[in-house]
């Protein structure tokens, strides 16, 4: 029952093991620390960067050139936008070569809301990465896709930009990750014994690695969480789960609600999206970047030119408040994001609105 | 062809390097009057770097992989692409942005070079960007990772963007305690940044004292002068090859036709051309005669004319291309 960052952390121990990775390095990836949120703990081939989000990216790229696959970290989303040249650089060094170089690099970097991290460990990223031609963008919403996700990004040979939604990162899946002990109470303790490092002194400790198995989610494919055919809400990261339970608390009022975890944000599954809209006519985009030039907008733009004719409702987004920042109190965050009141209440309205 | 009594370089390389300039030197000034006659839409290069550019492309290791020279370079290096064998229509089919221009299949800009069987990484407009993957090239290549490794990371960039934070980023990355880095910086220090003075941004008494502060070897030298460049880089490799670490050269060259087009591309008199004063020394040393020398320009220039004329009947890319190679190896519309 590995959570969020154990998934992480057994992913890159598979792809250093299996898939050629030779560096895993950021701010604090290493040791001692293993990572702020500690996804990169007790790895091979870690270590710590300067403090330098340009230099960790002009790093990356350089690597991948060499032919090492490496797999970076930043931070903080909040703290990639200076690094913004490099990243489209990153995404155009095949096409502006005519197809001569490729830059197979993984950015790792945490994401959104949730922990009350303020201005600046609050930021969403997927608006701006999805408008960065050339990388492939995935955000996993649990422990399972969290695991398959990252290792096709690191099989990739293309640069891909693994978003971690922060406020997922310690909750546990209910699918096994392969090779990971039973789902059971012992189970998660085994694991935790195993590849958790212990507080206090680390210099001795070394993990005790499940043999962990390929797996693979496919980048580009989207999966149906709940099957509905009034509405379909579409999702990713931090606000799936929240779909979900919306999802389920609207059945209990005998309405159908389809849920998809979008799960690859460029280049996305509009086969899965289309047909599902195409069934229940309404649809809802759920995310918490800021609702100006969000991505969501763009799918709503796409659902209107190719779909408007089969829509039952006006397409609706849900996303975060467009406002400098998301604020410390709890009352500005909750305010701000969206959170499942915001969810039922928006999907009651389309599912009431008549066309 | 006798001895130089001027130079210790052998008659025979002194007489390689000049063919190199004077043909670089050709190649450049024919895709000036190609933008001039509409038959380009931009030009930047690097005429009145080829003393130290020429010298820089044939000390190269080049090649495919971690034992061959990574290079990292800026827009005004079609003498050291030369210098490593480059074919000169193929900077010609860039300019006039052709479907057969081989580094960006008429996507790019002039001089923003690609060639991957040679290391050459893309060459991008940004400033500095150059500088930051360097280090990750140079981390491939480090003695930690790979302690018999023999090729080495070569960067280039200009004054004026040492002011960008990857030109610092570089100095950092490269010279942390036991993970040195494998780089040969060079900045060509042509005292300009578009139409701004270095004289007017620098506080610094030279740019290689802040490579100096980080603890590597820093020269500044004069990059018009042949014989000294071939030294400065002979040495500066050498020592980057054998020691692992990065070493730091700024060369001083001129700047003979303005920033780009832009700027109008037109002869800038005040600039010193490396050309001529080599000239002058490789007669009076008895390595070429000035008949000799003046026979090769007029070869090159005709050879340059002859090439644009073949490029202007080539394709033009296809429109339908656009959206071939967004991910490697893919082409048409994916979304």
């Amino acid at each position: 029952m590995a959570n969020m960052a154990q998934a992480i952390r057994m992913a890159l121990h598979y792809g250093e093991e299996n898939l050629g990775v030779q560096e895993i390095f950021g701010e604090d990836v290493g040791p001692p620390l293993g990572g702020v949120f500690t996804a990169t703990q007790g790895l091979r081939t870690t270590w710590n960067s300067p403090l330098d989000e340009r230099g960790i990216i002009g790093a990356a790229m350089g690597l991948a050139f060499a032919g090492v696959r490496p797999v970076a970290e930043i931070q903080f989303c909040d703290y990639i936008y200076n690094t913004i040249d490099l990243l489209k650089l990153a995404g155009n060094a095949c096409w502006s070569t005519n197809g001569d170089w490729n830059v197979p690099m993984t950015v790792m970097t945490p994401v959104g809301s949730g922990i009350r991290g303020s201005l600046y460990h609050s930021h969403s990223f997927d608006a701006t990465a999805t408008h960065i031609p050339g990388w492939k963008i995935v955000m996993p919403s649990n422990p399972l896709d969290a695991y398959g996700l990252l290792i096709s990004c690191m099989k990739d040979e293309n640069p891909t930009m693994y978003l971690k939604p922060k406020a997922l990162l310690r909750v546990k899946g209910d699918e096994a990750i392969p090779g990971e002990p039973p789902l059971t109470a012992e189970g998660e303790k085994q694991l935790r014994d195993m590849i958790d490092a212990p507080l206090g002194d680390r210099t001795k400790w070394k993990p005790k690695w499940p043999k962990l198995a390929d797996f693979i989610v496919p980048i580009g494919k989207a999966k149906t969480v709940r099957t509905g055919s009034e509405l379909t809400i579409v999702s990713y990261g931090r606000t799936l789960p929240l779909c979900a339970m919306a999802a389920d608390q609207l059945l209990k009022e005998g309405r159908s609600v389809e849920v998809i975890d979008l799960r690859t944000l460029w280049p996305y599954d509009w086969e899965a999206l289309s047909e599902s809209i195409r069934k229940t006519g309404r649809v809802i985009f759920v995310n918490e970047e800021t609702e100006v030039t969000n991505f969501g907008e763009h799918l709503i733009r796409r659902t209107v030119d190719e779909l408007f004719y089969e829509l039952e409702a006006r397409p609706r987004l849900l996303a975060g408040k467009f406002t400098p920042g998301v604020g410390l109190a709890d009352t500005l965050e909750m305010a701000t994001q969206p959170q499942l009141p915001n969810i039922v209440e928006m999907a009651r309205e389309v599912l009431a609105e008549r066309a | 062809m006798k001895k130089s009594s001027l130079t210790k370089l052998d008659p025979k390389l002194l007489a390689q390097i000049h063919d190199l300039m004077v043909r670089a030197r050709a190649l450049e000034e024919r895709m000036i009057r190609m933008y001039k006659q509409n038959e380009g839409y931009f030009w930047l290069g690097g005429p009145g770097e080829e003393a130290f550019n020429v010298p820089l492309g044939l000390q190269i290791n080049k090649g495919q992989g971690l034992e061959h020279e990574f290079l990292h370079l800026h827009y005004r290096s079609s003498a050291i692409l030369l210098g490593m064998g480059m074919e000169p229509m193929d900077a010609l089919r860039q300019m006039k942005n052709t479907a057969t221009d081989p580094f960006s299949g008429g996507r790019n800009f002039v001089n923003h070079y690609s060639i991957r069987k040679w290391n050459v990484v893309p060459v991008t407009s940004t400033i500095e960007t150059q500088y930051a993957t360097a280090i990750g090239t140079g981390l491939a290549q480090r003695k930690s990772r790979r302690p018999d490794c023999k090729g080495i990371t070569i960067v280039n960039g200009g004054d004026a963007g040492t002011a960008e934070g990857e030109f610092a980023s570089s100095l950092v990355w490269s010279t942390r305690p036991g993970e040195e880095l494998p780089i040969l910086f060079i900045v060509t220090h042509n005292a300009w940044g578009i139409s701004t003075a270095a004289a007017t941004q620098h506080g610094e008494k030279h740019i290689a004292d802040r490579a100096r502060a980080f603890g590597m070897p820093a020269v500044t030298i004069n990059g018009t002068d042949v014989e000294e460049s071939w030294a400065a880089i002979e040495e500066g490799m050498k020592y980057v090859r054998e020691e692992r670490k990065p070493y730091f050269i700024e060369s001083k060259v001129s700047r003979l036709y303005g920033h780009s087009s832009a700027s109008g591309a037109n002869r800038a008199e005040s600039e010193k051309d490396p050309l001529p004063e080599f000239e002058a020394k490789l007669e009076k040393a008895g390595v070429l005669t000035r008949k000799e020398m003046d026979e090769i320009r007029e070869r090159y220039e005709v050879e340059m004319r002859e090439k644009a004329a073949k490029v202007k009947t080539e394709p033009m890319p296809d429109p339908s291309s656009i959206y071939d190679f967004t991910y490697y190896k893919q082409r048409g519309k994916y979304f």
